[in-house]
């Protein structure tokens, strides 16, 4: 499956690097056994409200969109941003397409694994707002990051 | 009222700009209808029956006469000259074409219009009480709350692809007139004893196939704290709300069976976390929501006017369209006029172009130019000085708009039914029409008093039958329509759901049998008993003896 990668603002395709996958259920049965992994696959049926789990181990956390409707994983991805404080990758696997790309960059996905957009029509998607009114998990610096209550004030300050 | 900035209107634009690609990338064949489908979904566009259904959202019911005046254009220019007010305070137009909806939302755009979240499985349009700053017995206007929410739900990134729909209405108001027990979520803004304003906050209410009434999961929530809240309600119903089965995938159903003790919890707990962060608006943005809705300049005026006691002695008919059609301001000598859509016989909802901008004209000139959408589906004009009563019922009139109906039985609800929709089992607009005429006497309707009659053709329960005071639910038997009454429905504040009252009844005896019920309680209501007051008094089974022996 072709690969983007979103960096600074900008998606660009991407050579994967041969990961070695583990689910969270198997990383909490048994970590020692997946000494080796680098990249964390949570169902999305996992309420990482409550599982407890060192993510910061692995370099990538894929998350699952088995259908384009079926959206909590948009909720797992703001967990691991904003709750744990995940850095790493976070990669959407899955019924991933062109329209729905913009929601997930918000959300803090910045690995997209899809053979819907191709790096031009995901920068299409990223541009087609210049505003958000909430505070999501956009990465720092996009144009979403601010919500417009925020520059709503920053302006009248300024003023 | 509310007017756009240029973030608003950026993004109003830009969601028009985006469609427009998504429907030529429709149109040209990149994307395959099932793959258009959830995009369209997302705007507000249906495919029914016989063609392509544009909804367009009037956010909290509240809109301008140039509003008024551009949906009366797109009527005519993009439709066959009408439209449909919904019970989501929208509007509808049924016969667009697919390659003409583009330049309608840039049309709708040029007036601070559009559809974004009237379809699809995200958080709709938020609704509130018509009668929103000028309703004597408010606590204050509910309307900046709801605009804060529309901001809020707008594009929300983490809930637009929720379970199932999820909609939100808000009240201010003791008289519920927003049908705040039966929504995925209901807010009712009061005064607690320490005289703080708050929200009560109350969740899984909802009708359709499996209709509940909804829980209250908090008593009272600091208003500065709401949108924060709503976060947390909607992130542990976007987690755990069900996916496996449409029909159990609303809040209602996860509500109930965690039990509504235990879904507070999870909110709550889920709330904790999330509070101190940047979900909730600083005081400033409040504030300067809250001032659009200040407030028009009222004029000091007695209470009374000698014009209007001069124009109701001299002529009965606008006496009694006085009586039934407007209710008390709070602002001394001002009233709240009802503007029925349910002329005797008509289509529940329907307004002509031309109707649109009779309103236009006489809400610009009466009305300090602001018109209400109801969800009872009819419009209000909020703020009217009684010495232009007269004018304005002479305008109405001379519109077909002064049908003096308003909550009378003849005041219907009907959803499109088999007319328009492809989920119908049966008609309702007609049901909804014969009703309308059997009824019609206007002095006998304001002699019954307050009667809801609620009319859905199938079990999805658009047409709200279950909180009728009669509900009406069309069901298809081998091919045929027939029609199950329910009996004791309310969306007020003393809300319940309707008992099903034994078999159903063919398109031909619904109607003697809605007259049969109405004819029982007439005989047998004491004082000033509303229908739903004498059911509820004396239960289902004489009003069922009464059906049945008749029958």
């Amino acid at each position: 499956m072709p690969l983007l990668k979103l960096n600074h603002g900008t998606f660009s395709p991407a050579v994967e690097e041969p990961l070695e996958e583990v689910s969270l259920a198997d990383w909490l049965d048994n970590p020692q056994a997946h000494a080796g992994a680098t990249a964390l696959v949570i169902a999305n049926d996992e309420d990482l409200s409550v599982v407890r789990c060192d993510v910061h181990a692995f370099s990538v956390i894929i998350l699952e969109f088995p259908r384009f409707g079926d959206g909590r994983a948009y909720t797992q991805a703001r967990l691991l941003r904003e709750r744990f404080g995940y850095e790493g990758e976070i990669r959407a696997r899955g019924d991933v397409l062109r329209d729905q790309i913009f929601f997930m960059a918000r959300c803090g996905i910045d690995g997209f694994e899809t053979a819907h957009a191709d790096a031009a029509s995901a920068n299409e998607a990223l541009q087609e707002f210049s505003f958000a009114y909430q505070r999501a998990a956009d990465s720092r610096g996009a144009v979403t990051d601010e919500p417009i209550w925020r520059r709503r004030l920053s302006r009248v300050k300024a003023a | 009222m509310y007017r756009y900035d240029e973030f608003d209107a950026t993004m109003v634009a830009e969601r028009a700009t985006q469609f427009r690609g998504q429907v030529a990338r429709r149109l040209s064949g990149e994307l395959s209808e099932d793959e258009f489908k959830p995009l369209r979904l997302m705007n507000g566009l249906y495919l029914q029956l016989h063609a392509y259904m544009l909804r367009v959202a009037i956010p909290y019911g509240t809109f301008t006469s140039r509003q008024m005046r551009m949906l009366a254009h797109v009527a005519r220019k993009y439709d066959k000259g009408y439209g449909h007010f919904t019970t989501r305070q929208n509007i509808q137009y049924n016969w667009p074409a697919l390659v003409d909806v583009p330049d309608i939302l840039d049309d709708l755009a040029s007036v601070e219009m559009h559809a974004i979240q009237t379809s699809g499985n995200c958080i709709r349009n938020v609704t509130s009480d018509q009668y929103a700053g000028a309703a004597a017995d408010e606590v204050e206007d509910p309307r900046p709350y709801a605009e804060m929410i529309r901001q809020w739900s707008t594009f929300h990134p983490e809930f637009s692809f929720l379970p199932r729909k999820f909609k939100i209405a808000v009240t201010a108001s003791d008289n519920d007139r927003a049908a705040t027990r039966v929504h995925d979520i209901g807010l009712r803004l009061y005064k607690n004893d320490a005289g703080e304003t708050g929200f009560e906050v109350i969740v899984g209410g909802g009708l359709g196939r499996t209709p509940y009434i909804g829980h209250t999961i908090r008593e009272f929530l600091p208003k500065e704290h709401l949108l924060s809240y709503l976060e947390a309600i909607l992130r542990v119903y976007n987690t755990q709300g069900r996916r496996d089965n449409l029909y159990k995938a609303r809040i209602k159903i996860l509500v109930n069976t965690e039990g509504a003790e235990r879904f507070g919890e999870l909110v709550e707990a889920e709330w904790e976390a999330i509070k101190g962060g940047e979900i909730d608006l600083p005081a400033e943005e409040m504030a300067r929501i809250d001032a659009y809705f200040a407030p028009p300049p009222f004029e000091a005026l007695s209470v009374d006017s000698a014009a209007l006691d001069q124009s109701r002695q001299d002529n009965d008919e606008f006496a009694q369209w006085l009586r039934v059609n407007t209710v008390p301001h709070k602002i001394p000598g001002y009233a709240i006029v009802n503007i029925s859509l349910k002329p005797i016989g008509g289509i529940p909802g329907d307004i002509s172009d031309e109707q649109m901008e009779a309103v236009a004209d006489i809400a610009e000139r009466y009305s300090f130019d602001e018109i209400r959408a109801t969800h009872e589906q009819n419009l209000t004009l909020a703020h009217v000085k009684k010495d232009d009563l007269f004018a304005v019922w002479q305008a109405l009139k001379a519109a077909d708009l002064a049908t003096a109906n308003a909550s009378l039985a003849s005041d219907i609800i009907a959803c499109p039914g088999l007319d328009y929709c492809n989920l119908a089992n049966t008609r309702s607009i007609p049901i909804a029409q014969r009703i309308s005429e059997r009824m019609g006497d206007l002095e006998k309707q304001e002699d019954l008093g307050e009667l809801k009659i609620k009319i859905s053709g199938c079990i999805n329960a658009c047409g709200h039958h279950h909180v009728g005071h009669i509900g009406i639910l069309g069901v298809d038997k081998k091919g045929e329509e027939f029609y199950q009454i329910t009996l004791g429905g309310s969306a007020a504040e003393d809300a319940s759901l309707g008992e099903i009252v034994g078999r159903g009844l063919s398109s031909g005896d619904v109607v003697d049998a809605v007259e049969t019920l109405v004819g029982f309680y007439r005989d047998n209501r004491q004082d000033k008993e509303r229908f739903l007051d004498t059911y509820r008094r004396l239960g289902a089974e004489p009003f069922k003896e009464a059906l049945y022996a008749a029958a």
